[in-house]
């Protein structure tokens, strides 16, 4: 196993070189819009990623949140406070500090969920294009059925079903990983397809069949040889689906059956917020919204980018 | 053609059936059925007699089947929490959640359609370019947010339209129209657009890049050489060959439009069916989270049995080659 993962350090290793001398590198410094999603993509994700440095409330520290101070406008506008700077919530929490935090649980669903979709996808579509048969029929079979659904409405019926499975107590605890679980049972699809389509054009190649000649057991056929080789549109469909992903799970939160308010993300804290639209405080919902765009958009512009990046006949 | 058909039906069914399960896994695991009927002071032997006459102690294959009878029939048993029939629920909210996803998929048409020849025609033009820009900001702005903008913008600082509810229903039947008042047309416009917006974006790429695929066909260079002008070019030759997958695709997002719906009738308060799924799944409860799951299965299920039909229909060329494996 161990040989295994330090080839496979290699190859990602060799992957990197590649790309730093390769195509990649070259579209990305020519691509102004790829540059600037990259920038700010990187500058949301270190931003939640160091929330609790930067942030200047901890929004979750009740010792530090003052009910006197609720919803506060931002501070440029008459009766804002200074001390705030995108005003306060309903409960008195700095919008600004929680926006940060939320972000940062947006970014951690939305990241874990596509990790599993993706090894999920993967390994089923690496083993539905190289074993064949009735595996790849039942494979394919149930991936078709899910395709027909939208990704949305599957997260939202798995995590719907987990959370009256679940007792009332457990299910605030588990939240978040009941929506990473749903998220990702919802987007493994894509990666098998994608991978498998690859894998059948891969495995006629020779060097798979030299594989093979030689003895090779085919689990290291598949992960050694292979699966470099399909790597590169599961990148694009990963960077994608990590845009997807944060729609989705904010949309869960917005409509009340995601993270709960005790531990906003960004959806959470649209929801709290819709319910102060009617009485003027706009900001509660709105700067989440902006940041949650933002965020979306930076990434979608990057998967964009990549897509076209490594696909040469779109060009 | 009929073994083709044959098999998606019983598809499915297949399908169907392993909805049914789930739904009915709901039922046994989560919480005691009677629990959920009876009050605090109801002794333990007339909750045995409940249980008995509700027949939960037969086996489970038997309590199985006799959910799908009922399931047929259209009969989910009672809501925990309105006391009153699935069945009646769901039917109230049902032309709700049809009037709204129906005047959406108008709308993404009407609109989605011309924007989609108008790029293809004009690629690198000023307003095909935005166009594109325009779509990839509404794929990445979620269909809430898109709702609580044109709240914010049109029910709370304009107040031109109002911003929750269906307004006035005139009732047909068990129908419930919002079609026929002044007030119930006003409710539409804001959710509709809200829900329109991004199958409007996917209709527009699409459209674009089947018109672009079709362009490159070697029967419009033909057409080009023979001297048509491009309006006959772009419209009797182009548009009619890129309408098939562009009929389909419609088709298969209907579904989507009703599952998406759960969104916009959750942010404008729409008395849907969506809504009702969203407090249920709130409330835990299940009759109608189950009854939901095997109506929203059912919608979609039939739209894909239906377009694939009608595809393989049209389409002469997947008459022939591939008609053992559908799905294709």
């Amino acid at each position: 196993m161990s040989s295994v993962k330090l080839t496979r350090m290699q190859s990602l290793k060799r992957n990197l070189a590649n790309i730093k001398n390769g195509d990649l590198w070259y579209s990305f410094w020519r691509s102004p819009s790829a540059i600037f999603a990259m920038v700010i993509a990187l500058v949301s994700i270190l931003s939640a990623v160091f929330a609790p440095i930067i942030s200047p409330y901890n929004p979750f520290d009740l010792a530090q949140v003052d009910l006197m101070d609720a919803s506060l406008p931002p501070s440029w506008m008459a009766e804002g406070s200074e001390n705030y700077f995108l005003g306060t919530d309903d409960q008195g929490r700095d919008l600004f500090s929680t926006i940060l935090h939320g972000a940062r649980l947006s970014l951690l669903v939305g990241f874990a969920s596509v990790i599993i979709s993706l090894v999920l996808g993967v390994g089923l579509g690496l083993i539905s294009g190289y074993v064949g048969g009735r595996t790849d029929v039942i494979i394919m079979r149930i991936a078709d059925v899910q395709l027909s659904f939208p990704a949305i409405l599957i997260a939202l019926l798995v995590d719907g079903i987990f959370r009256v499975a679940l007792p009332k107590d457990l299910h605030d605890l588990l939240a978040l990983y009941v929506i990473i679980v749903a998220i990702a049972i919802s987007g493994w699809v894509q990666y098998a397809r994608t991978v498998r389509s690859s894998v059948m054009a891969e495995k006629v190649k020779e060097y798979v069949q030299a594989g093979q000649v030689i003895g090779l057991p085919s689990f290291i056929i598949i992960l050694r040889h292979i699966l470099p080789n399909v790597m590169g549109p599961v990148l694009v469909i990963g960077t994608i689906h990590l845009a997807l992903a944060i729609i989705i799970e904010a949309t869960l939160s917005f409509l009340g059956v995601g993270l709960p308010p005790t531990t906003p993300s960004l959806g959470t804290l649209i929801r709290i917020g819709n319910e102060y639209l009617f009485s003027g405080e706009w900001w509660i919902s709105l700067f989440p919204g902006i940041a949650l765009v933002v965020l979306a958009l930076s990434v979608n512009l990057l998967g964009d980018w990549l897509r076209d990046a490594l696909n040469p006949k779109l060009r | 053609m009929i073994s083709f058909i044959v098999k998606r039906i019983l598809q499915s069914l297949l399908v169907m059936l392993a909805v049914a399960l789930i739904a009915f896994a709901l039922f046994q695991f989560v919480g005691d059925p009677i629990n959920n009927m009876v009050g605090q002071d109801t002794s333990l032997l007339d909750r045995e007699k409940l249980r008995q006459d509700l027949g939960l102690n037969d086996p489970i294959f038997i309590q199985f089947f006799r959910f799908v009878g009922n399931a047929l029939r259209g009969e989910f048993g009672f809501s925990y929490v309105h006391r009153l029939p699935v069945s009646q629920l769901i039917g109230e909210r049902f032309s709700a959640t049809i009037e709204l996803s129906f005047v959406s998929a108008v709308i993404a048409l009407v609109v989605g359609v011309p924007m989609g020849i108008y790029t293809a025609i004009n690629r690198r033009g000023l307003l095909s370019r935005s166009f594109m820009t325009l779509s990839l900001i509404g794929v990445s702005l979620p269909t809430f947010l898109i709702g609580i903008l044109l709240i914010l913008v049109f029910g709370v600082s304009f107040r031109w339209l109002p911003a929750f509810g269906r307004g006035e229903v005139v009732n047909i039947g068990w129908w419930s129209t919002g079609f026929l008042t002044a007030s119930g047309l006003k409710a539409l416009i804001l959710p509709s657009i809200t829900l329109a917006l991004f199958q409007m974006t996917l209709i527009m790429r699409l459209v674009r890049a089947e018109m672009l695929e079709v362009m490159r066909a070697d029967f419009i260079k033909f057409g080009r050489a023979r001297g048509l002008n491009n309006r006959s070019l772009y419209f009797r030759h182009a548009l009619k060959n890129t309408l098939i997958p562009v009929i389909t695709i419609t088709g298969l997002q209907l579904g989507s439009i009703i599952a998406f719906a759960i969104i916009t009738e959750s942010v404008f308060q729409w008395p849907g069916m969506g809504l009702l799924f969203i407090q249920a799944i709130g409330d835990a409860d299940i009759p109608i989270m189950a009854a939901y799951l095997v109506l929203i299965a059912l919608i979609f299920v039939l739209i894909n049995l239906i377009v694939d039909i009608l595809y393989v229909r049209i389409d002469p060329r997947l008459r022939t080659s591939t008609s053992g494996s559908g799905g294709q």
